[in-house]
């Protein structure tokens, strides 16, 4: 009788390379499924179980994978796009022509790098307001929404020092008019607006500053946070789902729709 | 006697016993060593030499500007203007956020295209959301001859000083 391919995948997992490597073995009790994910340096954030019914389409949208699913191509078109980008007032807007006209599938990364960037933007709010029209944010889960709005702002400002690198004219203004808005700070907004700049106008260290915080600082920072913010769900209880809080079923209405969901 | 004396004296240490001691010193070093890093972190980020170009620029002869004429630098973001009175330099950086303003003659006014603000051709403010006039910049002839604006010093607007007459 021919192997199926779970089969050749259990026979994978016995393997003693595979053990050495993820130490749950074979098998498919709750207690190895669960491993699976406990043992996982990328999994064990979440919670090793999770109810099916948090996982439907309506509960979150997936707005909230969807964010970390731009990201990951934001990282993934970015660092390619560095190879061929030099941040220098003589060059940075030769390299963008160049990497949109000359460099093999260098249109396609930029572009993927572009739309990406306003899908994390767009799909940040949005999961925002569904979080907030649900009431996700209550407690126990207040702090994850602070973490949310710093997330928010890094956000925000990736897409900020991202827009002067292509150095050209609607780069070169927006900078100018977005940093002057810094300057509007009360007694340091000068002393700010000159830090960010690293000089009195957008100029070749306003460029390398942008440069640095686009491609290091900020990712970093925010890579932090998203590990704090998804660590977070976890412990607060797992995704929020309509009635999966203590005492949240009150009305007669709420006691009627979670009893059709059991059905 | 003797005894009660070497009490009383290590009365005031034993408030202080050794693990506290060094657990003091450890965070107090530590204090000290936060708050020099803060400090010399912001020294490296304020730079101390900009590769900037110069605020005293020459912006040429004066009989390259005709009379009732409003010139726009864009490279050096000032107006040259001859006026009645004689030259003057305007900033030509609106005081709003900062972009440059244009000089539109069928309306006689300074425009700035980001957001609407509008200026007289003296830089006193016409409409927001500009919240200063446009500032004058200190303007005088050189020995050869040559019209020098320095951008980084403001003079009194409509001063016989702020002025130079050829």
């Amino acid at each position: 009788m021919a192997k199926t391919v779970d089969q050749y995948f259990d026979d994978l997992r016995g393997t003693r390379v595979w053990r050495s490597i993820f130490r749950s073995g074979t098998g498919s009790s709750t207690l190895k499924r669960a491993l699976a994910i406990q043992q996982n340096v990328f999994l064990h954030l979440f919670s090793t179980k999770v109810r099916v019914r948090m996982l439907s389409f309506s509960a979150t949208w997936y707005l909230g994978t969807l964010t970390l699913g731009t990201f990951l191509i934001l990282v993934a078109t970015g660092i390619p796009l560095m190879l061929y980008y030099h941040p220098s007032v003589p060059q940075a807007y030769a390299d963008t022509k160049d990497l949109q006209f000359v460099v093999s599938s260098g249109m396609f990364l930029r572009n993927l790098h572009r739309w990406s960037a306003h899908a994390m933007v767009f799909l940040v709010f949005a999961h925002m307001f569904k979080v907030f029209y649900r009431g996700a944010y209550r407690t126990p889960r207040e702090f994850n929404w602070v973490i949310g709005v710093i997330l928010l702002l890094i956000t925000l400002l990736l897409s900020y020092t991202g827009y002067l690198l292509p150095w050209d004219q609607l780069a070169y203004w927006a900078i100018t008019v977005g940093s002057n808005i810094a300057s509007a700070v009360p007694l340091v907004g000068d002393k700010i607006h000159f830090l960010l700049l690293g000089g009195n106008a957008v100029n070749a260290n306003a460029l390398l500053r942008f440069y640095v915080l686009h491609c290091m600082i900020l990712p970093l920072t925010a890579m932090f946070f998203v590990a704090i913010h998804f660590w977070r769900i976890r412990k607060d209880g797992g995704l929020y789902s309509h009635g999966s809080e203590p005492g949240t079923m009150k009305t007669k209405t709420d006691v009627v729709a979670a009893a059709k969901e059991a059905q | 006697m003797a005894d009660e004396k070497t009490n009383a004296a290590s009365e005031p240490l034993n408030d202080l016993n050794r693990r506290d001691f060094f657990m003091k010193l450890g965070l107090g070093s530590l204090g000290v060593a936060a708050v020099g890093t803060a400090a010399f972190s912001y020294q490296y980020l304020d730079p101390n030499v900009l590769y900037e170009p110069s605020p005293v620029i020459n912006v040429g002869k004066p009989d390259r500007y005709p009379l009732d004429s409003v010139t726009l630098d864009v490279n050096n973001g000032i107006y040259i203007i001859h006026s009645q009175e004689g030259y003057f330099s305007l900033s030509a950086v609106c005081t709003h956020l900062g972009c440059l303003t244009a000089w539109k003659p069928e309306l006689n006014m300074i425009a700035c295209p980001c957001h609407g603000s509008k200026f007289e051709q003296s830089g006193k403010k016409i409409e927001g959301p500009a919240p200063r006039p446009l500032p004058w910049k200190r303007i005088w002839l050189n020995d050869d001859g040559d019209l020098l604006v320095d951008r980084s010093t403001d003079v009194l607007p409509l001063a016989r000083d702020s002025f130079v007459r050829v």
